[in-house]
């Protein structure tokens, strides 16, 4: 068992000192009401620098990154993060600048996120962007308020509902009602595709928009997406693209020419970002010209290669957080793009594309494949051959810890059971591939030959399978001595 | 091919062969003609290495930093110390090339350390329980208000303080302004009359946008009469040496997490912290992990309550945040590790400190003038016999970032533990020369 | 099919019990098992008036929640503040684990639920 910082703290110990002061300092009760002065320490730990150091690098061992192997996580993205983006975030003219200082002294930070602006624009096919969602749910809220203030400022006001497909990350809907929306779910074909008809059924007056992600959670490619597109707009709503998937397309086809409105990207997905064990992300949002005005505010402007920050933008949405964007994984992408240039953004979809399907026709003998023959940068298995014989996907991906893989996203989409969706990127050889799919054909043995060792799976990890209901049912949440 | 992409000419053709294409264009076939994007994109082609820090150092290069001018400016992100340890952790690749740690077989480190972000913040604001982080403060804030208006099904009012940080009350109206609530700002003088059965919370800074720090017992005491939430957004610095929020009946407390060892980096990523009572736990947004025990018994670490989030609830999730800043409170963890119990009481008395001796040598000019006779912690409002922006202007000129421009005459101060008495001397010295 | 005689049954797995105006509602078995192990239970408020179907209450696992619709209309007059500690007594014993006790408004909802032999029925029909 690791210990807790707090566990190894010792009364009077201390990894950090201030410099002495000149300034004469009084007791607090000279500066502050004595109501207000803290009685007691926040029980913080007290440990020397050595201590945290060694604390901390313990932790990280006992975690897993996409440095150390290969980490399928479908509609995850998880490609390799670049080193030289992580020392250009690193440099003192962007770490050390304040968000308030004066625009002459911020030009290089200004320019880097309006020509970034300019390259999202031109891959996706919109008019506009906004850097600023820390998040792609974040930009999703700021997508799905920019169409409803689009409908409003039409006067049409009776445009309540929102629809997703029942294969939808469940950011989406979410999304939706947090922005206002009723949520109505659109159902997949028998190709996993949205179902036109039920689509045509559901779109009417009061519905403001339509929700996608193409290629969809199935890794398909929704082939009748002009129709989509089509019916969708006929009836007045917009549409909506999900960039979680973003990297099957670079290059290739952008959301713009397909008729989509609004877009969000994932740049901590396609552009190479890293994750950071959960964040920070970062979730810009494109737009065609009829919904530039409603973009969120602050707008990057130049006028004669001078840079600033536009507020004066009476129909915007509003600010949809503080400052600018989560500015260094920015610049992360930014060094991305121009490294990577348009004919490596290219080779990632294509590679991406490449891999997926590789994967996909060396392993889809040994499971069920629900939908599709090929499949664009992911696809999705269903276990449910193996769970029959007593092995679910959750023991699978268990035992795939076992051989030092992350496992792919597992029960989801939704609407296919006992699900596995498999994304290994573009930034794995063909080498990794093969011992990836010589281990899943090794775990399909394992189900009918030793299949305890499938269902007692981790064993090589520092703990086992851990009680969740226990941790919901009274949870736990911070430490008490 | 591009660097990142490993795979050679031969193991495409062998890869192509295995899937029965002739070539990687087929897998794309299923895309429609008329869509199709052909030829390249508009934008450059790739560069190298050596090119790239070529080009973005010249880039930083245009920007000032905090290193080339003496900083006093705040409102909303300080410059305070970042310890060398924090940037050396978070460099570890386990820690920021990992996903979200749902395996929590190989995600232990990252859950163990959110547990103990979530334990610090607590401690500092007293509070049951917090998440795993938002986005940034005013995110937080207004996940906040949408958390009190959306879990009490009558109530319908949210009440702001005017003294919140303008660019929180803009999250918040942003956030809010599709949905059947009444956002009203109000003062301390008024919001006896503003609050009343329809009052799903009262919003208060403290300390506030000017720097004051405000008395939230009264302000608790008249939101709970009518069973409203009290949301304090509070500098989690300044629970070094304040009473902490939890302990005044604060039943939400939110706050901007940069000061937290995160450097400013032009406004982000920072994280927003939030923490509620116990009886909250269930409505809170976004993740929280919990302790627990594996199948041998052995304690363990685990994303719990997900019930509540998007990828289960969907539409009924009580946010839809998914990514948050995990990795800034990372770095909030190991910046309070570093700081420790005695740190943070001397890191909050030596801001405090410094703002009252800038303060009163500003006044002592005779150059400035007192606006207000509360109580302030780091950072303070002062009335400029000069105009401000010349004032701020010379200041630049010799090497200082100077205060934020509040507007007829105001200057808000702020003034951190980096801050010297040589600095602060030569500071008021320089800004008293405009006249 | 574990039921109980005497109770009524719901289309959305629910039961009722009922004692003069008074019915308790609760999840069935066949409701508990679909669930799993849970975790929680969001105790509804005492005093709200309810109609028919809306939501009376949810229930969670720990990668579920269901939504526990109201099979009658009324006003809500007792909750089971036990549940809060022991939501597990959901999945022990669903037939004694009520949820609330609903005053109803209009009695002849109850013509509309099921008895124990049509709601097993039912329910073989849903498998």
């Amino acid at each position: 068992m690791k210990k807790l910082i707090f566990e190894i703290s010792q009364p009077g110990r201390s990894a950090f000192s201030l410099p002495p002061t000149l300034i004469k300092e009084q007791p607090l009760e000279n500066y502050l009401p004595k109501e207000l002065i803290r009685k007691e320490s926040a029980p913080l730990p007290e440990v020397s620098e050595v201590d945290v150091i060694r604390h901390f690098t313990h932790l990280s061992q006992r975690n897993f990154g996409v440095d150390q192997g290969f980490y399928p996580l479908g509609s995850c993205t998880m490609k390799y993060n670049p080193k030289i983006n992580e020392d250009i975030a690193r440099l003192n003219g962007f770490v050390n600048v304040h968000p308030y200082q004066p625009y002459n002294t911020t030009q290089g930070a200004l320019k880097a996120l309006y020509h970034l602006e300019l390259l999202l624009c031109e891959i996706t096919g919109m008019d506009q962007m906004t850097l600023q969602p820390a998040a792609g749910a974040h930009g999703e809220m700021a997508g799905l308020m920019m169409i409803k203030a689009y409908h409003e400022a039409k006067s049409d006001h009776k445009r309540t509902k929102i629809i997703c497909p029942d294969s939808a990350h469940g950011t989406n809907p979410a999304s939706a009602a947090i922005s206002g929306f009723d949520v109505v779910t659109v159902h997949s074909n028998d190709k996993g595709l949205v179902d036109i008809n039920d689509l045509k059924e559901l779109m009417d007056d009061q519905v403001a928009g339509l929700m996608l992600t193409n290629p969809n959670t199935l890794g398909l490619f929704e082939e009748e997406i002009m129709e989509i597109a089509t019916i969708v707009h006929e009836k007045g709503g917009l549409l909506y693209y999900d960039g979680a998937n973003a990297n099957a397309i670079l290059g290739k086809v952008r959301p713009g020419d397909m008729g989509f409105d609004v877009v969000h990207l994932n740049l901590h997905k396609t552009f190479s970002t890293p994750h950071g064990g959960g964040g920070p992300g970062s979730g810009p949002v494109g737009v065609k010209k009829e919904l530039i005005p409603y973009l969120p505010i602050p707008i990057v402007k130049e006028n004669n290669n001078e840079f600033y920050l536009s507020y004066n933008h009476p129909l915007t949405i509003g600010k949809i957080r503080s400052f600018y964007g989560n500015f260094s994984v920015l610049i992360k992408a930014y060094a991305y793009i121009l490294t990577m240039g348009n004919k490596g953004l290219k080779e990632v979809s294509e590679n991406a594309v490449l891999n997926a399907n590789y994967v996909m026709s060396q392993i889809k003998d040994d499971f069920i494949v629900p939908f599709g023959t090929s499949c664009m940068h992911e696809f999705v298995l269903s276990g449910q051959l193996q769970k029959e014989k007593g092995a679910s996907t959750l023991d699978m991906a268990k035992r795939l810890l076992d051989y030092g893989y992350h496992p792919p996203t597992i029960y989801f989409p939704l609407i296919v059971k006992e699900a596995m969706m498999i994304e290994p990127t573009e930034t794995e050889g063909k080498e990794t591939l093969d011992e990836f799919i010589k281990v899943m054909k090794d775990i399909v043995a394992e189900v009918d030959k030793n299949q305890s060792l499938v269902h007692n799976a981790p064993h090589t990890t520092v703990v086992k399978r851990l009680d969740e209901v226990m941790a919901a049912r009274k949870p736990i949440v911070k430490y008490t001595p | 091919m591009a660097r990142y992409i490993p795979n050679t000419n031969e193991q495409q053709v062998e890869m192509l062969h295995a899937i029965g294409v002739k070539n990687i264009e087929q897998l794309f076939d299923i895309i429609p003609k008329a869509v199709k994007f052909n030829g390249l994109l508009n934008i450059p082609g790739g560069l190298t290495e050596m090119e790239i820090i070529k080009y973005f150092s010249s880039l930083a290069n245009l920007n000032k930093t905090t290193d080339d001018y003496i900083c006093f400016l705040g409102a909303g992100a300080y410059d305070h110390y970042v310890p060398s340890v924090i940037d050396h952790m978070l460099s570890r690749q386990e820690f920021y090339t990992s996903y979200t740690p749902y395996q929590p077989e190989i995600s232990q480190g990252m859950l163990q350390a959110i547990f103990e972000y979530q334990t610090m913040i607590c401690q500092l604001t007293s509070m049951d329980a917090c998440n795993a982080s938002m986005y940034d403060g005013p995110t937080a804030l207004a996940e906040a208000c949408v958390m009190a208006y959306s879990t009490q099904k009558r109530k319908n009012k949210i009440l702001l303080l005017d003294s919140i940080h303008p660019e929180a009350k803009q999250v918040v109206s942003t956030y809010l302004q599709y949905r059947d609530v009444d956002i009203v700002q109000t003062t301390l003088e008024t919001l006896v009359d503003d609050i009343d059965e329809n009052t799903a919370c009262l919003c208060v800074q403290t300390p506030n946008y000017y720097g004051q720090v405000e008395k939230l017992k009264e302000l608790g005491e008249a939101i709970h009469k009518v069973k409203g939430l009290l949301v304090v957004y509070t500098d989690p610095i300044s629970l070094g040496i304040l009473q902490p929020p939890g302990d005044f009946g604060a039943d939400i407390v939110v706050g901007e997490g940069q000061v937290l060892g995160n450097p400013l980096a032009y406004g982000g990523p920072y994280l927003g912290f939030f923490a509620v009572t116990g009886k909250l736990v269930r409505k809170m947004p976004g993740r929280i992990v919990g302790q627990t025990v594996d199948t041998e018994g052995k304690r363990a670490f685990v994303l719990t309550l997900q019930a509540r989030e998007q990828h289960i609830r969907r539409e009924k999730a009580t946010s839809n945040i998914c990514s948050n800043q995990s990795l800034n409170a990372l770095a909030a963890t190991i910046y309070l590790s570093v700081i420790g119990k005695k740190g943070i009481k001397d890191i909050a008395k030596r801001c405090l400190v410094n703002a009252h001796y800038t303060y009163e040598q500003l006044i002592d000019t005779g150059l400035f003038e007192k606006v207000s006779d509360k109580p302030f912690f780091k950072e303070f409002v002062v009335k400029c016999k000069a105009n401000v922006s010349k004032i701020n202007d010379h200041l630049i000129e010799n090497g200082f970032l100077g205060g934020y421009d509040l507007g007829d005459g105001l200057w808000l101060v702020a003034v951190t533990e980096k801050r010297t008495k040589e600095e602060i001397d030569l500071f008021v010295k320089v800004a008293g020369e405009v006249v | 099919m574990n039921l109980v005689p005497g109770l009524l049954y719901s289309k959305e797995h629910e039961w009722v019990k009922v004692e003069g105006n008074d019915a308790y509602v609760g999840i069935t078995n066949y409701a508990q098992l679909q669930l799993g192990d849970i975790v929680y239970v969001e105790i509804p408020e005492v005093d709200d008036n309810i109609k028919k179907g809306e939501v009376l209450c949810t229930v969670e696992s720990v990668k579920t929640a269901a939504d526990v619709f109201s099979p009658l209309s009324g006003i809500i007059t007792k909750v089971n503040e036990e549940l809060d500690d022991e939501p597990e007594k959901v999945n022990e014993q669903p037939y004694e684990a009520w949820l609330a006790v609903i005053t109803m408004s209009d009695l002849t909802q109850l013509d509309e639920l099921l008895d124990e032999k049509a709601y097993a029925k039912y329910c073989e029909e849903e498998e």
